[in-house]
């Protein structure tokens, strides 16, 4: 005769109560996050989006090392507030070759999802090397060192291939050109004619003002300054956007 | 893996099998570490892989000892049958971690009210250090805090020992070892800004390793009791311990740069990362902060108050319901963001509903003390427990509060955020893990009582006192910064620059880093009353009150004279 199932069952089996946590604690997750792989609407469908330059990856990752992230947020809500001051709400769309994401949690500066465009490469590069100098109320750390330090990019192909197998479309060619398109991008007067057309929209010019080398801070600022600028909201009505 | 549990075999000059195989691994390591630091691609990952070479060598080293019978000093065990050793390292490890995590929360607290504190140097920047301090206080005094208290628990609530005798020990100093590669990498730049899971690849596979076998000592711990009910606090360790597991590994697939590469790419990109992180993110707190410490107070507060849980019905109910709900709290961290709605609202009303059964620990937590409350006047270590529990209550009101939509539109990106977190995180886990040590160092160093009670007294008092002062900057810094975001002025444009919003919480920021330095002070008064306990000495003057020396043995239940 079986005996009654209680919670003592559960009690006096240790395996049983491994395997029933694992079973309760699983199921939250695996029904919030499945279908966002499977809803299609999960992604707006909009023009414009394309992933990163190789220059721009590289510059995304300094931001990442320099945990710009902590105080900096990348997600403007679809609040009035918000909208006014920042620009149009982000689309899900706009962060979709984003690995990882950038939202960030916290605003101790401001959002920079659309900050691209908005300062010139002088005001970036006396705001980085003196935050205060230009905003006197800022308690942003100074980076003075990222125009004094070379790039390091002899892993950015390894970079391009890891972001391809995570599912962002670089093809061959725009692997085996990554170094050169990087350096094309950080270069004035350099031939720009193959990165613009594997990456329209790249902002090609020499960041820093130091044509003696492509520093740190050339790829920064050429990513901050494509942020948010990659959709054009003029061909869109908010209508198109709803899920 | 070393699963014996023969009392007889650390007997000197033996070298089990088990203890061969982890030798042998150990030196596959080393191997494979020098390698890697020879082809290394970039220079963190050189200094890391060297890292872990010489820390395989010394744990070769540590078991050629053990086989020669080098003695461990002030760690060995100590004949109660129990393995107690590692318990006592884990102990010393909060100790230490704990001041260093406050310290650098310090230091980041100033850098915020005062930049020059920056330096503008690479390593000693912000970005840098904030992740220094979460993970130092997360998971190297909380992880060693749960590690500790959960060996020590297991044992006495099972009445068997420890199973295995390298692999607690390999739990241990892995873990050490995790969390030293961590913080040098975050110096280094080396992130990969998830938030509290920012080691990179490397660190997150090493964690794996030890995570895993730290399931196993405590399985295999729970198969061999002698109880036949397994005790509720070993509930929610294991909770703690198996979700831990699963979040720590969905959170972290990554493809790296290349294998010699510090650098990697989140496998899931934009929406979907954004939600697999807060679902681990929401969770570090869920089960990390919150399941593994409701262990500890399910130990140390009937232990202390020598009181019975008060309801064993509750915690079935609180149990269960508190880790299904937990997980599904994570999408409230994404309110109004391009995260689908349904998600958020899902998000929204599971952390409601997360209300109850956080209050449910609660309640079976305070009232455990139903007829032991003139304890709270004679004891100062049961009052940090209590007020534990009572901060744990407070910030578990506070979180479902913040997860509705319309409060989260004014919370979300301010400081109100950073206040919550440090009421659970100074109050709740801050303080249960300081009652716990402060019982355990008396019982596992076979002190009569702590050096002084006293010194317990004002640590309370200085830590409560900067507690306070946080969470209330915090507050009002939070809220006003989130009106002024949003102010109109009386033509229709928003009435606040950024820059002047910045501007305005520089008083709160001050007020929240001298708070820091309270709760700073109030541990190294600890750490110097469990050094003097350790040493076996008594502070002149103090009476030796019957309810504090928490090693009565049971069925005692004495009572302070009235």
């Amino acid at each position: 005769m079986a005996k009654k199932f209680t919670h003592a069952t559960i009690e006096k089996n240790s395996i049983l109560l491994l395997v029933l946590t694992l079973v309760v604690v699983a199921i939250g997750g695996l029904v919030e996050i499945v279908p966002t792989f499977l809803i299609k609407s999960t992604i707006e469908d909009v023009k414009g989006v394309r992933p990163y330059s190789p220059l721009e990856v590289a510059g995304r990752n300094i931001y990442i090392r320099e945990g710009c992230y902590s105080c900096h947020s990348q997600m403007i809500r679809s609040l009035r507030s918000e909208v006014e001051r920042y620009g149009h709400y982000s689309l899900a769309a706009e962060s979709k070759y984003d690995h990882p994401f950038q939202w960030g949690s916290k605003r101790t500066g401001p959002d920079l999802a659309r900050v691209g465009g908005k300062y010139s490469d002088e005001w970036h590069l006396l705001h980085m090397e003196d935050p205060r100098a230009v905003v006197p109320e800022s308690v942003m750390p100074g980076y003075p060192f990222l125009a004094q330090t070379p790039l390091d990019y002899s892993q950015i192909e390894g970079g391009l291939k890891a972001l391809a197998l995570a599912g962002v479309p670089y093809s061959d060619e725009d692997i085996e050109n990554a170094k050169a398109d990087l350096e094309a991008q950080a270069t004035p007067d350099a031939d720009t004619d193959g990165l613009l057309q594997r990456y329209p929209k790249a902002v090609a010019r020499d960041f820093d003002g130091n044509p003696a080398m492509i520093s740190e801070f050339d790829a920064l600022v050429a990513y901050m300054q494509m942020l948010g600028t990659l959709v054009d909201f003029n061909a869109y009505e908010n209508a198109d956007f709803k899920q | 893996m070393a699963v014996s549990s023969a009392p007889g075999s650390n007997l000197p000059g033996t070298m089990t099998s088990a203890a061969m195989a982890v030798m042998g691994l150990l030196i596959a390591g080393t191997v494979l570490s020098i390698i890697i630091a020879a082809k290394a691609a970039d220079a963190p990952m050189a200094v890391h892989a060297w890292l872990f070479a010489f820390a395989f060598m010394a744990g070769i080293m540590a078991l050629g000892q053990r086989h020669f019978n080098v003695t461990q000093g002030h760690l060995a065990d100590d004949g109660t049958g129990y393995a107690d050793g590692v318990v006592k390292a884990g102990a010393i490890a909060t100790l230490f971690w704990g001041v260093a995590g406050f310290l650098v929360g310090v230091v980041i607290a100033f850098q915020l009210a005062f930049p020059f504190l920056n330096l503008d140097t690479a390593f000693t920047n912000f970005g840098r250090l904030r992740p220094l301090h979460t993970s130092a206080v997360i998971f190297a005094f909380g992880g060693n805090a749960l590690i500790a208290t959960s060996f020590y628990v297991v044992q006495r609530t099972c009445r068997t020992r420890l199973a295995g005798d390298i692999a607690p020990w390999f739990v241990f100093w892995g873990y050490q070892l995790f969390i030293v590669v961590a913080a040098t990498g975050y110096l280094m730049g080396v992130t990969q800004s998830r938030e509290y899971a920012e080691p990179e690849w490397y660190a997150d596979i090493w964690l794996t390793i030890v995570w895993v076998t730290y399931l196993l000592v405590f399985m295999a711990t729970l198969a061999k009791r002698k109880e036949p009910h397994i005790y509720v606090a070993n509930w929610f360790y294991l909770a703690f311990i198996v979700t831990i597991a699963m979040l720590h590994i969905g959170n972290n697939l990554a493809i790296p740069e290349t294998w010699t590469s510090s650098k990697s790419y989140a496998l899931f990109p934009g929406v979907q990362d954004a939600l697999i992180q807060w679902w681990y993110g929401h969770n570090a707190v869920g089960f990390f902060l919150t399941a593994g410490f409701l262990g500890m107070m399910y130990y140390f507060v009937p232990k202390r108050a020598e009181r019975p849980v008060y309801s064993y019905r509750l915690s079935i109910v609180h149990f269960w319901s508190l880790i299904f709900i937990y997980i599904w709290a994570g999408p409230h961290h994404l309110h109004f963001t391009a995260l689908p709605d349904w998600a958020q609202t899902l998000g929204m009303t599971f952390s409601i509903m997360l209300w109850m059964p956080s209050w449910g620990g609660m309640i079976n937590g305070l009232m455990t003390l139903s007829g032991a409350w003139d304890k709270l006047r004679t004891d100062p270590v049961i009052r940090m427990l209590v007020v534990s529990v009572a901060f744990y209550g407070m910030s578990t009101f506070e979180g479902p509060v913040m997860s509705v939509k319309a409060v989260n539109s004014l919370s979300h990106y301010t400081d109100w955020t950073i206040g919550h977190v440090h009421s659970g995180a100074l109050g709740w886990v801050g303080f249960v893990s300081f009652g716990a040590v402060y019982c355990l160092i008396p019982w596992l160093w076979k002190r009569e009582r702590l050096y002084s009670l006293a010194l317990v007294s004002w640590h309370f008092w200085i830590a409560t006192i900067g507690i306070v002062l946080y969470i209330t900057a915090m507050w009002v810094s939070g809220i006003l910064q989130g009106l002024m975001w949003r102010a109109y002025d009386a033509q229709g444009f928003l009435e606040y620059s950024f820059a002047e919003t910045v501007a305005a919480m520089h008083p709160f920021y001050v007020i929240r880093a001298l708070g820091g330095v309270l709760f700073l002070a109030g541990a190294l008064i600890m750490v110097y009353n469990c050094w003097m306990t350790i040493k076996g000495r008594v502070r002149k003057g103090e009476p030796l009150p019957a309810s504090t020396t928490g090693t009565a043995s049971a069925g005692a239940m004495p009572q302070p004279a009235e």
